[in-house]
This record gives C-alpha cells, structure tokens and sequence, in this order.
C-alpha cells in the first residue's frame, strides 16, 4: 500500500490522468478512477475474459494487468467502439443474431471479436470459435456471436473493398 | 383479438443498444455517495465448531468501518424460515458451527475493497474440526456426522407419496427396469456474481437493499423477518440490468440479509460484490441426486407404472426454496405418458457442501434424465425401437386438458406431431441407417432421443407438498397456492404509452416483449410504447410469486399487459362513445384509435382522446374515473393448493420438448463428439422468435455443460475442488454445436396471448438426450450412462472396463 501513482493513459482517443495505488487493478482503475463502468469483472482470474480491452491495439485481460503497467499506454474500451454515434458493424451485428442476452459478457466478447478481426479479417468458423473461445458467455449458447462476428466480418471486408 | 403486427415476429431487442455500448447499469455500477465496501471472510473446513473470533486488530486496520461477525448476527437476526418441519437454523453467517467450506464467518466494512481484504487477514478465528459428510446416503445413514444438532438427523425432508395402484402394475407387469442414477451438483455461473448494497435510514426505519435479486419475492418476507424489520421498512432495488441468472440469484438473499444488517450496525452504505471463488464455493449450486427408478412395462412397450425413491443433498442448510427440486415437477412427473400409477419415496438431506437453490431446468432435468434413460434401457430390454416405445405412450392431442395422476393440469398440445416432427428434421431413419454402417466399421455412433413437458409458471402452493398431507390439514394451517403479476399501463396527455411491470429480467428481453404485446393491443408502433422494469418493493406493484423465474414471464407478464391494455382500451371506448353518442357496442378500438366498427367517421385517435382526459378532467362522464392508467393483476385460478392426496397443479402452463441427438464418442480418449442435435419445442405463441431461440440455445448448453463438463467436485473431507474457471469447466464458443430448432404452436387456452414459458426449456431435456446418445453409441460395449457429467475421463474408465469384461 505503498504512495498512489500518477497514471496517465489513452482511452478511447483521449487522454486520461488519474492517480492510483500501485496495486490497483487496470479493471478497477477504469470503472471507478475513469469512471468507465463498460468493462466488467467476471473471475478476476483471466478466464471469463468479460474484462477485455484493447491494450495498445491487442487484446488485454484488465483484470491480470495493474493500472501503474497501463501508464503511457493506448486502450479501447467498449465505451469507444461505436464512433460519432454509429455503431461498429459488430455491434450491429450481435443486435441482428442476437449475439447478447444479459449483455454481461458482451464487451469482452466484443473487443475480442474485433480484435480477431484485426488479425485476421476472413476467419472461418472454427477460426471465430478458437478467439471466441477466450470469453464466458451463459446466455446464448454461443451460436447467434459467431454469426454475428461472421456478418461483421463480411461487412467490413466489403466496406474497405468498396 | 387485436391484430398482430409484433406479436411472433423477430423483433431486435430494445435492450440491446446501451449493453452493447458499455451504457448498462449492472449492481457493480450503480452509484452511491459516500459507498464504503465489504468483504467476508469464509470458512476454510466443511464441519467445524467456532471457539472463538478475534476481530479487535482488523477492527484496528487502516480504513475499516467495522466488523460483523456471527456472534453479532446471532444477536440480532433471526434464522430464515424453510419449508420444512427439521429444526434447521440459517443464518445469513455462521454462528457456532461451519457447515460448508466458504460459509461467512465475518464481514468487515472498510473505505475500499482492497482494505477490507487486507483487514480479513487479521481476523483470527479458532475452529474445532469435526468429521465432515458429502455423499447423501451416507449422510441419510443413523451413524453420520450430523450437521444439525437441533434437527437430529440430516435428512432434512421425506415424503412417501402413491399415485394410482403402483403396486398391481408392477405385480402384472411383463418387464420392470431398474437403475440407480446420479445427478450431478452443477451451477450456471452467470459471468456477473453477486452483488448487493444496503443503506440504512434511521429516522424512518427503512433499510434499502440493492441486489442483483430474481425474485420469488416470497423470499422479501423472510428477509424482513429475518432481520426483524416490517415488510414496509425494508425496501428491495433490483438495478436495470442483471448480467445473467438461471435461478442461481434466487440464492442471493442471506448476502441481502448479510449487508444489510452491516449497514444498520455501521451506519454507512455498503456495497458487495461477490468474486468468482467465492461464488463457486459458496453461492448456490444445482441439486445433486441420487435415484433409484423402476419402470413397470408390458411386452408391447406400454408403460404402467414408474417407482422412485430419490435422495437430493441440499448442502449444509436446506433454505428457500429448497426442497423445490424435490417436488417442483410434482404435477408433470410422468412427463408426456399416460401412466396413471406412480410411487415416489423423496428425501431431502443436508451435508457439508454449499446449499443449493434454483438451477435453470429446476428439478427437471433430474427428472427427464431419469424417466428418458428408463425409457431408452426399456426399449433395449424389449429389442424395440425408442421412437417406438414413446409413440405408444404419449398422451393424445385430444386428451387435453389433460389431468396427470399428480395434479398437473397439461393446458394444450400435440406431442405425437411434435414428436414426430423431431424424428423427421434429423432424419432419424437415415441416423438408424448411417449407425449401421458406422457400427460395421467399429465406430461408436449413437442416436438419442428425449421428451419432456416444459412446466412454467411455479404454482407458489407446490412446495407445500413438503409437509405430511396430515400438517396441512391442521387447523389453523394457511394453505398456499397462486402464481400473479402486476402490470400497470399509462397513457401520457399526447398519447404515448407507459408500462411499468416489477420483473427482473436477467437478459430475456422482457422490455421488447411488453413493448411488442403492449404496441399490438393498441395498435401503434413499438416507438410509441416505453416500459419500465427495475424492481423496486416501494414503488411497483408486487405479491409473493413476483419475480422472473420458472420461465414466467411470456406468460403471466405479457398475459398482465394484455389484461391492463384491455382495460385501457375499454375505458377509451367508453369515453368515445359519449363524445360522440355512438353507443359502446358499436365502437371499436384498433389501429390506434376509436372508430365505428361499421368503418368510416368519427375516428378519435388515441393522441386526441388522451389528450381530453387528461386536460379536461371536469368534462368527463359520469361512470369514467378520471386519469388514464390500468393495472391488471393476473393469475391463474388453476394454480391450487395440494389436495389431501398430494396432488397438486405445480405449474400453470406446460409446454413439450421433443429433442434427437446423433453423437460419436472416440474409442481412443472417450471424447462426445455432438454429429447432429435437433430440438422441437411446442410453448404456444411464441411472442418474439429471436428471443425464444435464444433461450433455447443458452438453454441447451446449460444442459449440455451438466451433461458433460460441469461438476462441483468435493474431496471427503468437504473441500471443494473447484473453485476457479480453470477448475469448473463451462462449455466456451468452441464446444457449442449446431442446434436446429424448429417450433410448434399449441396456443394455451388459459392465457390471452396463448403463450407458454420457454426460459428453461432444452436445459432438462440437453442431459437425458446426450446420456442417450452416449449409451447408444456404447450399446456394443454394454454401457449404460447412468452418472453425470459423461467426462471423458469417467467414459474411458466405463469403456475400459466394459472392455475387460468382453475382450
């Protein structure tokens, strides 16, 4: 419990400073420092992975990582996917198949899903089914998220191809 | 009926929008000025006496607010009440003894979580370890530890109940089966864990608990009681969202109990959030049992009579609302066949595992893994095809209303048709044909198949069948019974509309459901509907059975709409009819307005007519109550008390299910490969088919994690094994097979939309019909799975030694 430290970082495309313990989770630091209360905590253990995020454009377990190890870094959190008010072709498409009940879950499998996407922009199903594989979700039995990272993924091929 | 424009379309979820965007309001982000936050220290034994706690240092540490112990609950609350006459006493924390490992033993209050951690550290607690017991029947047998010293006994409940003439079919029958089963202890872990906040206002007496509850609110009174609190100084918030449930939130209130009593002792507002080892060891878990079952048979395969005598270990307290596993499928116990003779011996026990509640399928999946491997071992033991076996046993379309020997009321159906359709969609003649080819190969390829009656909406009365029918024939005895929702409707001066319900959804989309049901009956669009949902026992209306559980909600919520915009609508039809002296009978109300049913002028809109009751309340007729809002209570007449025979209607709808499963297991590591899944469901009118599928699928893995990976694994001594997610193993995108889901409608005819609840739905048919398909697929090796999960490492010690004994 030593000193808090100053902690300066880029969320969602903008600059954020607070001051924190050097033990305090990054999950922690964000919903109650940063007041971005999107990014949820689910086993605290890096299994259920409701907690990712991007961390410096890879995707990230907020719940293994502490905030001070975040200092300088560039994040997206669910709360920055959706730009000027127009949902990302993900969003889009777990709303259409029904990728989302309690929606819990939904903002790890979400930057994971993009961050798949990213690497690897035509994933076939078993390829969408191994990154999916890295987040918890009771609700759905999985079925309408993998269709829906499906549509997103056609779509944003035929976006950047137009 | 009104016209139907969203009723049975896919209509995407107003819900989603703020979840997706990292908007929704879940326990864990509700703000509060001035929280402070607790933690609790859990027993490390299974069964052990408390000498003593030392909590003076943590008192001390840097932060800390205070610290409960069970000395301090012991002194100020009262035990909760349980169905069931054994003298059990449970505490919202351990006072005295621990009885499982994890149980509360202290809580400290402390300006953040990282320093209430820090402060149960220094907590020191002095524990007398005493012999601990896990399996139920040793701990039913007369020499076991006993948990309770004050019950004497561990066996918590135990009700002989005879239906028919169960003794003269199994003399006269041609063939008996008998099998001992096992029903694994698993949970649905919603990836949310509990969480609660309380704040106590002494000057009025109210305490206020937030919690991420579901309800039966039947448990609100045993909180009040509990924490010696009038029912109307104790007020219950349920946030916007809740991140998941399936029943394991039910379990939530000893922790709502818990917290609050922490905040009336520290004066602060105090908020919990369980973590994820404290759920898995110490939340609530599904029921595990074991069975022994007789079926009764004739050559030709008709059934006669079913025999069942059944332990289910409820942990180290029996709580509400506990023994529901027991008996909460009393009505449709013989699931879709026409036995008329049953004999049941049910026995409840506790021993030194977590207490256990409501698990999605709730007693069902028990009940149809037992009755459809009976079935399948049956049709083995005849040289019949399954599919056979079934077709001569279902109960008839035109036997509906169809009365059970047990009480239950089945409103409608067609199970041959459903049935039927199943066995087409998966091609069942060319699965049996592939299986051939297969088994010539030495390929191990089963086809399972299972039935079952999807019950919904918990008739409150059923739990009593707990107590001798003697007890409750006592005078002064108050019977129970009933199942109801509350739904108020409100149409604002410019017409657009309000519904404001007290359910507790936990992602079913009660929001779009209502906004669909609410939109038709008057005719407008879902944009002009907002609905309101967020519990709150202060502000909404609510009775015992309020809540979101046993798939309720397409029933009695969206039937309660109906009813309120029904009444609405008549009232506005009354007020047309004096504005323009065109009598009552000769108006109607659609599209969003009054009009001659005859067609043409006058139309008065909902706009224009909402506008004149609410701005020129002086103006109305004699007879017309001023104001435009309606609540209608609904409930189902048929949901009675058990009779003297212990027969009682234990839910008010009941769907079917009627599922196929083709399945390759591999000799080498026993690993079940899921080739092909079907499931046909029949709940009604199905309101939203986006929604209905949905519960289906998350169902069905539900099921098919009990089924397969998820177990609660107890060492002997009692301690826990598995008490991460590296530990329990919940089936992930990559385990998910196809589900092909096709539905039938057979509207129910006791409620106005004829929906039926399908919430639960594939979760109590996903283990009978993969232990099927398994045991089929090992019928070469004469396996039978009669054990849950089917592990691959528990399926290669059964091939194995099924191996060595046939070489």
């Amino acid at each position: 419990m030593s000193e808090s430290r100053r902690i300066r970082l880029k969320v969602n495309c903008e600059w954020r400073e607070s001051r924190a313990a050097p033990r305090k989770l990054l999950v922690d630091f964000l919903r109650e420092d940063l007041g971005l209360t999107g990014t949820h905590v689910g086993c605290e253990h890096g299994i259920c992975g409701a907690c990712t995020i991007l961390v410096n454009g890879e995707a990230a377990r907020s719940c293994l990582m502490l905030a001070v190890q975040a200092d300088g870094a560039e994040l997206t959190t669910v709360e920055g996917l959706a730009a000027h008010g127009k949902l990302h072709p993900l969003q889009e498409a777990f709303r259409e198949h029904h990728g989302l009940q309690c929606g819990f879950c939904t903002p790890g499998m979400l930057l994971t899903a993009y961050d798949l996407l990213c690497v690897n922009p035509a994933p076939d199903e078993e390829e969408i089914r191994a990154a999916l594989s890295a987040v918890l979700c009771r609700c759905t039995g999985y079925l309408g998220i993998i269709e829906a990272v499906k549509t997103a993924a056609r779509r944003l091929r035929e976006a950047i191809s137009k | 009926m009104a016209a139907q424009r969203f009723i049975g379309r896919p209509v995407k979820r107003i819900e989603d929008l703020p979840l997706l965007t990292g908007r929704g309001v879940f326990i864990a982000d509700l703000p509060f000025a001035n929280l402070r936050h607790a933690a609790i220290l859990r027993a490390p034994y299974a069964h052990a006496r408390i000498l003593g706690i030392n909590a003076s240092r943590a008192r001390g540490a840097p932060g800390v607010v205070g610290v409960i112990t069970g000395n301090d609950v012991a002194r100020l609350t009262r035990p909760f009440a349980v169905g069931v006459r054994a003298p059990v006493k449970y505490y919202c924390m351990a006072t005295g003894k621990v009885r499982f490992v994890g149980e509360p033993v202290a809580v400290v209050v402390a300006d953040d979580r990282y320093l209430a951690e820090d402060a149960l550290e220094l907590i020191e607690v002095e524990y007398e370890p005493l012999p601990a017991v896990i399996d139920p029947e040793r701990a039913a047998a007369p020499d076991a530890p006993v948990l309770h010293e004050e019950a004497g006994t561990n066996v918590a409940c135990r009700r002989k109940m005879t239906y028919g003439d169960p003794q003269r079919c199994f003399e006269d029958a041609d063939v008996v089966v008998k099998a001992q089963f096992k029903f694994p202890k698993y949970s649905s872990t919603p990836i949310e864990t509990y969480g609660v906040a309380a704040s106590y206002e002494p000057g009025s007496g109210v305490l206020t608990i937030w919690a991420n509850f579901m309800g039966p609110f039947i448990l609100h009174s045993l909180l009040a009681r509990s924490l010696n609190l009038a029912e109307n100084r104790l007020r219950l918030i349920v946030p916007p969202d809740i991140g998941g449930s399936y029943g394991i939130k039910t379990s939530i209130f000893p922790y709502m109990a818990l917290l609050g009593l922490a905040a009336m002792e520290t004066g602060v507002t105090v908020r919990w959030i369980e973590d994820r080892r404290e759920h898995l060891l110490a939340a609530s878990s599904g029921t595990d049992r074991v069975a022994y079952r007789e079926l009764a048979a004739r050559k030709d395969g008709t059934l006669l009579a079913m025999r069942a005598r059944w332990l289910d270990n409820v942990g180290g307290y029996i709580r509400s609302p506990e023994p529901g596993c027991a008996f909460r499928p009393i009505g449709n116990w013989v699931g879709p066949y026409r036995v008329q003779s049953l004999d049941i011996d049910a026995g409840v026990v506790m021993t030194n595992k977590c207490p256990t509640g409501p698990n999605r399928g709730y007693g069902c999946g028990h009940l149809y893994f037992e009755i459809e491997r009976m079935v399948d071992m049956l049709a083995d033991k005849l040289g019949m095809d399954p599919a056979e076996v079934r077709r001569r046993n279902l109960i008839q379309p035109s036997q509906f209303p169809y009365r059970t020997p047990t009480g239950g009321l089945y409103d409608s159906g067609d199970y041959p048709a459903a049935f039927e359709r199943a066995l087409k969609t998966a091609d069942y003649a060319g699965l049996r044909r592939e299986q051939v080819q297969a088994r010539a190969q030495g390929r191990l390829f089963g086809v399972g198949l299972a039935l079952a009656v999807d019950p919904s909406v918990s008739n409150m009365g059923y739990i009593s069948v707990a107590l001798d029918p003697e007890i409750r024939g006592r005078p002064g005895y108050l019977p129970k019974s009933g199942a109801t929702e509350a739904i108020t409707i409100r149409i604002d001066p410019l017409g657009k509309i309000s519904v404001i319900l007290g359910s507790t959804p936990q992602g079913q989309g009660h929001r779009t459901i209502l906004a669909q049901v609410v939109a038709d009956e008057f005719g407008v669009e879902l944009d002009d509907v907002t609905v309101t949902d967020e519990m709150d026992t202060f502000t909404r209306l609510w009775s015992v059975s309020s809540g979101s559980y046993s798939s309720r909600f397409a029933t009695v919520g969206a039937s309660a709409a109906a009813v309120a915009a029904r009444k609405l609508k008549a009232k506005l039809v009354k007020h047309a009819s004096y504005l323009t002296e065109i009598p009552e009978q000769a108006l109607e109300f659609a599209d969003g307005q009054v009009r001659p049913r005859a067609g043409g002028q006058p139309a008065l809109s909902l706009k224009e007519l909402a506008g004149r009751v609410h701005w020129n309340a002086a103006a109305l007729p004699e007879g017309i109550e001023p104001g435009l809002e309606a609540t209608a209570v609904f409930g189902f007449p048929e949901a009675k008390s058990p009779d003297a025979l212990d027969r009682v209607n234990s839910s008010n709808t009941y769907g079917f299910i009627a599922e196929v499963m083709a399945v390759e297991v591999d000799p080498e590591t026993a690993a079940v490969k899921i080739l092909r899944y079907v499931s046909v469901h029949d709940a009604g009118t199905i309101i939203n088919p986006l929604i209905a599928d949905g519960q289906i699928l998350g169902g069905a893995l539900h099921g098919l994690g009990g089924a397969l990976y998820e177990e609660l694994v107890y060492d002997e001594d009692g301690q826990q094994l598995c008490a991460s997610f590296m530990d329990y193993l919940v089936p992930t995108a990559a385990e998910a097979p196809q589900l092909q889901i096709e539905h039938l409608a057979s509207p129910s005819p006791f409620t106005p939309l004829g929906a039926k609840g399908l919430g639960e739905a594939s979760s109590m048919t996903a283990p009978a019909v993969v232990a099927n398909a398994v045991s089929d697929a090992l019928r070469p090796l004469g396996i039978e799975i009669t054990e849950l999960p089917i592990t691959p490492s528990r399926l290669w010690h059964l091939i194995e030694k099924a191996r060595m004994r046939k070489p």
